[in-house]
Order: structure tokens, then C-alpha cells, then sequence
């Protein structure tokens, strides 16, 4: 359901989507956050999803990384290339997780457990309301997050348990990784650092960088830009875009500063009370009518007319 | 930044800001620490005498009802004295530790700072001093307990007298063995286990059990001669205690996984509870509340602690003595809390002890990260347990009886006081507080000098303020250092420098 009538003929997401989010619908007794969301988001794209408070997108971040088990839909996440339309009906129809396809692989997030989001299909992601391991250090922070290809031997491998050479290589491998995002993130000269020492925007950054460490194929944010001042919300902007120019990770943001959102991203999906009302890109999302009316307000009322939604919105929104 | 500007390399500040490396600390005054000694000397001189003089009316002189009815004034001067001393000491104490600084209150003195620099202008010479002490406090802590029994038997002089001071040896070493153990389940994975004492228990029933087996004491001995089992039963048992006592953690584990917090405090207690009223109830296994005595003795990897012919005293040439075997277990159980302690180190440094850290740091971020909270949780029961397990079999073959009343819900509490009372996740500081706690409550039963004549007087009893004592004590130190006594967390990695994480950080964990 697209809002935009005169939609190009081909749209990257549709074409080769990393996500396709299918006829999602999360109900906690009887209030119904997300009600039948269907969308995707392209491969190596940056897609935004927006809309007031209360509009159900903490609820989709978490039924995509498994933290909430979703009333009904599938959400399928396509490694490699995208699962034609047989191959996903069949893996569906088997009960099965996930399946090698002839591209890749395709999995069914919403049949993993949170865990194996985050390590099978790569899926990492970050918080609203930060959640670093503040009493580790920057470092350990990201060396927590390799935590899976670190322990790929077993968690009590002998080779690490004695501190053979084979583990010292893997663990100077792993602080590498860990060094190039704390130089990508600005963040090397806090290396040391207890990671809740950090200044908010600081911890912002780590926490995206931790996520990073995880060597996504999809990035999840949360909010980045939330209490981040403008100069570091430019600099977020280049981060985010850097990721996706250099790393083979696309990115699905939450985000309300407007100045995030239409910058960086490729694909915008507004839900309003648990629904869809708008998908495109920044352009056509910012034209619609009925975002306009919803969210982003027209020139004085913008305010007014946010406030009013947030206070009209069922509050859906919960932390994990 | 212009960080090179002379005008700005003026600036303490500056250069404290922009460039810590060229900063050599010895450019810091030193007068400021000679003042806070000195401060701290006369206040606390100043605090005994006043002490004196207001209790020398008051505790000085002693009204008693003498036989025939009237008053007999008693002069206790060395009783004031004694507390006048007390406070002094006490003052001087605090005032070096707790109440350095300006004032009484400086609690912003405790949280420490955020950079070298800062570390450096806070209190000059401490972290230099602090920094060496804290790298000699591990070797040497290691060498006196290397040294410790020669020590003791050149102290007291003679294998024979010293037997109360190995005694006492023996007996911290394994609350410091239980504590390192508990603490990777507490310390370090946040999980709150009030009922370790069961894996305790399981070590040793599982070593009492083996090694009073008759079946199999017959069938090793067909196979391997006459008193093989009775000389390697503890060595072959110790492992399966071990591996027991893990399995045992597991199965804790897996129903207490959803709990957080106070559920998991609960039922972890409860467990701990189970185990002990089975040992009671299930009389056909375990002889119930009598307890099964007559374990084997330990032995010097197969040979025995005899007077006889192919003793160890006759083997080594050396004459008889029964300390030798008390010497041998003091050996045995430092190895087994040493290697305790070297596994938690190796531990914490790999992904699984990261993990464990993580968790209790914040759960949902590591599943977010794709941890296995599941998995990592109860590696953490098991490996915590295993460790209860194997000081288990230790108390066993030490006192070579086991029986429930020794594994009661108060060991527990012992023990968690310990790793709380060290700080939560601090090898040094875990050791340190078994040491005051057991010790501590060991050296409490010696007060008998408090019933010198000037003192308390022959009517004072002051085992019964043993524990009154103790509980003052505990309470002082969670007021004065609420994260323990090593509050600071130490990294287990770093790029340039290894700078200690604060305890104000670090969280506690929540399940």
C-alpha cells in the first residue's frame, strides 16, 4: 500500500530487499502496537523508519532482533541475495528457521531466539536508552561483541584456557577489529576507559561501534541520534554513511531528527498507530499528505500537531 | 586545540588536559601528603587525649558492692588507656584512609578520577606508591602463603605446637578457595547464589561416598592390589568430585535461569536446603545426621602418613610425625586454591569469562550481541560449583568426616559474606576478607588478655562477644567501603595503559 500514486517502476528495496517484513502484527493483551505492517529494506540501503511516539517502531526493532515474539507475520532476512518468493513459502511451510538458498540464506527472525538473531542471521542492534557494559572498558565493550567468532572453539577452549599462540592470533585479530572502529568512531583515545566514563554522545557512538564488532549484516538503531547535539549528529550522519559506503551492512534507523532521517536515509516508512501510512523515499515521504498531517506537521502546527499525536497514541512503545 | 601554546603549557590545566605523558608526577609537591600525615597524626593524638580525659571520671573509677555490703571504689585506668589507645588508632586509621583530605566527608575522594592527570593532582605520590604495591601485593601474598607452615613451626617452635597455627592455615585456605569459587558466580556473572554451600556438600559427599565404598575398595583391589584405594582415593576422587559437584551446578542452573534477583537469591537458598535435607533423610546413602566417618586419610600420592615401614616419614627419612600430613594438606589446599584462582584469571580473559561480565553488566545488551545467556549462565554454576566440589572433597579428607550439620545455610552466608566483604569480581580482595572474616573470628576466640585484672576483670567472657565483634566489624566495613575492600575493577585487556575501572561503574548484576 504505497502512498505515493506516480511510485518509479523500479525501487532498489523491492528489487533486492535484505528484510522483508510481512503482515507483522504485535498484540500485548488487548492492545494491538503493530498491526499489520508489512515492508522492506534494501540491500546496503539506509531505511528510516519514522512517526510519532507511540507509533509502534520500538515495537517492529524488536520483533525484527527477536527480543518480542510477534502475534503474527513473517519477517524474513536474506543473506547473500534475496529468497525468491517459492523458496521463502517453503521454508515457511516446513516450520524451519532458516534455509540455504540459492543465493544464500534466508532466515525467519521471528522463529530465532533473540540470541540467534544476533549470531546466526546477524542482526545487531542498539538501544534507545543506551545500554553499554559500563563498569568494561571501551575495549572489552567491543571485545564482548566478537564474543561469537572469539568462542567459535568453545566456550572453554582449551587453546584459550592456556593461552596458546592459535588463540593469542584470534584475540589480536579481534582487538584489531576492535581498534578500527574505535578510530572510525573517534573514540581511540578512551580505549582504556571505563565505557560509562564516556560522555552521552561518546556512548552513542560506542554502543553503534560494539555493534558494528558483531559484523552485521543488517545495523539496527535505536534512536542514535537522540540527545546528541548538532555538530555530533553530523557526525553521526558520517558515520552511518561511511558505513554503508565501506562495510556490506545496511542500516534500519529509528530516529525523529528530521535532519538524520531526510540526510542519510534511502527509504522511509512512517507508521502511525501501529500501522503503515507512507513508505518511499525521503522526497515523496516528505510531500505526503498524510504524513504531513500525522507527523511532520505543517510550518507553525508542527509542534501542535506532534504533541497532539503523542498524546492521541496508544503508549505501545516498551523496552526489552 | 592549540595544546603546544607556551601561554597555554603554563596552565596546569592545560598541560594536564592535552598532554599526560610528559607530566612526570615527581613535578607534583610533595607537601601536601606529608601535611595529611601529619594532620592525621595530631588529630588523632588530639582525639586519644581527649578520650582519656572524658572517660577517666567515667570508666575510670568502678563502684562494686563488696561482700559485706558497702561500696569498694576500683581504680581502671588501664582501662582507659586502653581505649583512649583505641581511638587514637582508630582515628589514625580513618584519617589516612577514609577521611583523607580537607575534611571528614570527602566521598568525592573516593571515586576516582577519571585521568592519570587528574589521579596525579588528587593525591600526589599514593598512586605511584599504590601502583608498585598493588604489583608486589600479589607475590608476596603468594610467597607467605608458600611460607606460611615454616613460618608457624619456627614461630611457635616444633612441628607439634605449631599444629593450631596450620590448623588455622588450613581452614582460611579453604574459605578463600570457596570464595574464589563463588565469586566467579557472584563476582563475576552477577548471578546471587546464597546456597554454594550445596556444591560444598556435594564434593564431599561424593568423595566420603567413593572412598568408603566397599565395592569398590574390593574391586581395585583384585585388580590393584591391597590399599590402592584407601591410599589414591582421594586423588582419584577429587576430579569426580569436582565434575559431580558441576553437574550438580547445572542442574541448579536450569530451573533458575528465568529468575532475576531476589527469586534467584531464594531459590538458590532453597536448593542449598534440599541438599542438606536429603543428605539428613536419605539414611540408606548417606548414614543421615551421623554423618559418615572413617574417610581414608590423605596420602602422599600413594603413600601413606604412617609411623610404619613404607611411610612417608620412613620413606623420606625423616622421623614420624602426624603434623607431616597437616603440613601436606596446608600444601594441598593452597595448590587447589591457587589453581582456583589461576583458572578465574585465565577465565575472565576469555570469552566466556567477558560474557560473564557482560551479563552482569547488562543481559539484554549481550543477547543483543548474540551471547548465549543461557549457556554462559550456568558455565558459570558449573564452573563455580566445581570449585564448591573440590574444596568439598578437601574438607573431607581433612576431617575425615562429613555429615550435614557441616553444611548448613550459615556457610553459605560465610562465605558470601566473604566475597561481598572482598569485593565483588577481586581475587586479592575476596582473599583478603576470608582472611580477616575466618581468621578474624579464629583470633576473636583469644581474647583472654581482655581478662587481666586491669582490664575487664576474671568475669569477663569474651567469647561471648565474639560475634558481636564480628558484626560490628562487617558493619564498619560496608559503611566505609559499601563496594567492598577492593572496590576497583581491574580490565582484562587494554590498548596503552591498564587503568582500574571505578566500583561506582561497575553494577552488581540483577539475576
Amino acid at each position: 500500500m504505497c502512498a505515493a500514486p506516480s511510485a518509479p517502476p523500479a525501487r532498489s528495496w523491492d528489487a533486492d530487499p535484505i528484510l522483508v517484513v510481512d503482515h507483522l502484527s504485535m498484540r500485548f493483551g488487548g492492545l494491538i502496537a503493530v498491526n499489520d505492517v508489512s515492508f522492506r529494506a534494501g540491500r546496503g540501503d539506509v531505511t528510516a523508519v519514522i512517526g510519532p511516539n507511540g507509533a509502534g517502531k520500538t515495537t517492529v526493532f524488536n520483533c525484527i532482533t527477536g527480543f518480542y515474539k510477534p502475534t503474527a507475520g513473517r519477517l524474513a532476512l536474506n543473506h547473500g541475495g534475496p529468497a525468491t518468493a517459492v523458496e521463502l513459502d517453503a521454508v515457511t511451510a516446513a516450520g524451519e528457521s532458516w534455509t540455504r538458498t540459492g543465493k544464500g540464506a534466508v532466515y525467519l527472525l521471528e522463529r530465532l531466539p533473540d540470541h540467534r538473531v544476533a549470531s546466526w542471521a546477524k542482526v545487531a542492534r542498539t538501544f534507545q536508552n543506551i545500554r553499554l557494559f559500563s563498569g568494561m572498558t571501551v575495549l572489552e565493550n567491543l571485545l564482548v561483541a566478537q564474543h561469537m567468532s572469539l568462542s567459535e572453539t568453545g566456550l572453554l577452549s582449551p587453546a584459550a584456557l592456556l593461552g596458546l599462540p592459535s588463540w593469542q592470533r584470534k584475540q589480536k585479530g579481534a582487538v584489531d577489529r576492535a581498534v578500527y572502529w574505535l578510530e572510525k568512531t573517534h573514540l581511540i583515545q578512551r580505549a582504556d576507559d571505563p565505557a560509562g566514563d564516556l560522555s552521552y554522545g561518546d556512548q552513542r557512538r560506542l554502543e553503534i561501534a560494539r555493534a558494528m564488532c558483531t559484523g552485521p549484516v543488517l545495523l539496527c538503531l535505536d534512536e542514535p541520534a537522540a540527545g546528541l547535539n548538532p555538530r555530533e549528529s553530523a557526525a553521526l550522519n558520517e558515520l552511518l554513511l561511511s558505513i554503508r559506503a565501506e562495510h556490506a551492512t545496511s542500516v534500519l534507523l529509528i530516529e525523529h531528527d528530521m535532519s538524520v532521517v531526510m540526510e542519510i536515509s534511502d527509504h522511509v516508512v512512517v507508521l502511525e498507530y501501529g500501522g503503515k501510512i507512507a513508505d518511499g523515499t525521503p522526497d515523496e515521504v516528505r510531500h505526503d499528505p498524510r504524513v504531513i498531517a500525522s507527523y511532520l506537521g505543517v510550518e507553525d502546527e508542527e509542534e501542535a500537531v506532534a504533541e497532539a499525536a503523542a498524546t492521541k497514541a496508544l503508549s505501545a512503545e516498551a523496552n526489552p | 586545540m592549540a595544546s603546544a601554546d607556551p601561554v597555554d603549557a603554563t596552565n596546569p590545566d592545560a598541560v594536564k588536559r592535552t598532554d599526560l605523558a610528559q607530566v612526570p608526577p615527581a613535578r607534583r609537591p610533595a607537601r601536601r601528603e606529608k601535611s595529611v600525615v601529619e594532620r592525621a597524626v595530631s588529630e588523632a593524638l588530639a582525639s586519644g587525649l581527649l578520650t582519656f580525659f572524658v572517660l577517666l571520671p567515667l570508666v575510670g573509677f568502678h563502684a562494686t558492692e563488696s561482700g559485706t555490703g558497702s561500696l569498694v571504689l576500683d581504680y581502671r585506668f588501664g582501662l582507659v588507656a586502653v581505649f583512649a589507645l583505641m581511638v587514637t588508632a582508630g582515628r589514625l586509621v580513618l584519617n589516612l584512609t577514609v577521611w583523607r583530605g580537607d575534611g571528614p566527608r570527602r566521598s568525592a575522594a573516593r571515586v576516582p578520577p577519571k585521568s592519570v592527570a587528574e589521579a596525579e593532582a588528587v593525591a600526589s605520590p599514593w598512586p605511584r606508591l599504590g601502583a608498585v604495591a598493588s604489583a608486589l601485593v600479589k607475590p608476596v601474598f603468594f610467597g607467605l602463603a608458600i611460607a606460611y607452615p615454616l613460618i608457624a613451626v619456627t614461630l611457635v617452635g616444633g612441628l607439634g605446637p605449631s599444629r593450631y597455627w596450620i590448623d588455622i592455615g588450613i581452614y582460611i585456605l579453604t574459605y578463600v578457595m570457596l570464595g574464589w569459587g563463588l565469586n566467579i558466580v557472584v563476582g563475576l556473572a552477577g548471578l546471587l547464589d546464597l546456597g554454594y554451600v550445596a556444591f560444598y556438600a556435594v564434593g564431599a559427599y561424593t568423595f566420603a561416598l567413593l572412598s568408603t565404598s566397599v565395592p569398590i575398595n574390593d574391586f581395585l583391589a583384585g585388580h590393584l592390589g591391597e590399599g590402592f584405594w584407601t591410599a589414591w582415593s582421594f586423588w582419584v576422587c577429587l576430579p569426580v568430585s569436582g565434575i559431580l559437584a558441576a553437574f550438580w551446578g547445572v542442574i541448579l542452573g536450569f530451573p533458575v535461569l528465568r529468575l532475576r534477583g531476589d527469586y534467584l537469591a531464594i531459590v538458590t537458598l532453597a536448593f542449598g536446603e534440599i541438599i542438606r535435607l536429603v543428605l539428613i533423610n536419605w539414611v540408606s546413602l548417606t548414614n543421615g545426621g551421623a554423618g559418615i566417618a572413617s574417610i581414608p586419610a590423605i596420602s602422599f600420592f600413594g603413600i601413606p602418613f604412617s609411623s610404619g615401614e613404607g611411610g612417608f616419614a620412613h620413606m623420606f627419612g625423616l622421623p614420624f610425625d602426624s603434623m607431616h600430613r597437616m603440613i601436606f594438606l596446608y600444601f594441598v589446599i593452597l595448590g587447589l586454591a591457587a589453581l582456583t584462582a589461576l583458572v578465574t584469571v585465565r577465565l575472565r580473559k576469555m570469552p566466556v569469562g567477558r560474557a560473564w561480565e557482560a551479563l552482569r553488566e547488562d543481559e539484554i545488551a549481550c543477547r543483543s550481541l548474540g551471547i548465549n545467556t543461557t549457556l554462559t549462565k550456568l558455565t558459570a554454576f558449573a564452573i563455580g560449583a566445581m570449585f564448591g566440589g573440590f574444596a568439598g572433597a578437601f574438607f573431607a579428607v581433612r576431617i575425615r568426616f562429613v555429615s550435614p550439620e557441616s553444611f548448613t545455610f550459615m556457610e553459605s552466608a560465610v562465605i558470601l559474606a566473604i566475597v561481598v566483604l572482598g569485593g565483588m569480581g577481586s581475587q586479592m580482595g575476596v582473599a583478603a576478607a576470608a582472611i580477616l572474616l575466618i581468621g578474624g573470628m579464629e583470633m576473636l576466640r583469644n581474647l583472654s588478655f581482655l581478662k587481666n585484672e586491669w582490664l575487664f576483670g576474671p568475669n569477663f567472657d569474651p567469647t561471648l562477644y565474639r560475634m558481636l565483634i564480628f558484626g560490628f566489624a562487617m558493619v564498619a566495613v560496608m559503611v566505609w567501603r559499601p563496594r567492598g575492600l577492593v572496590a576497583n575493577r581491574m580490565p582484562t585487556i587494554f590498548l596503552k595503559q591498564r587503568k582500574s575501572v571505578s566500583g561506582s561503574l561497575v553494577k552488581e548484576g540483577h539475576g
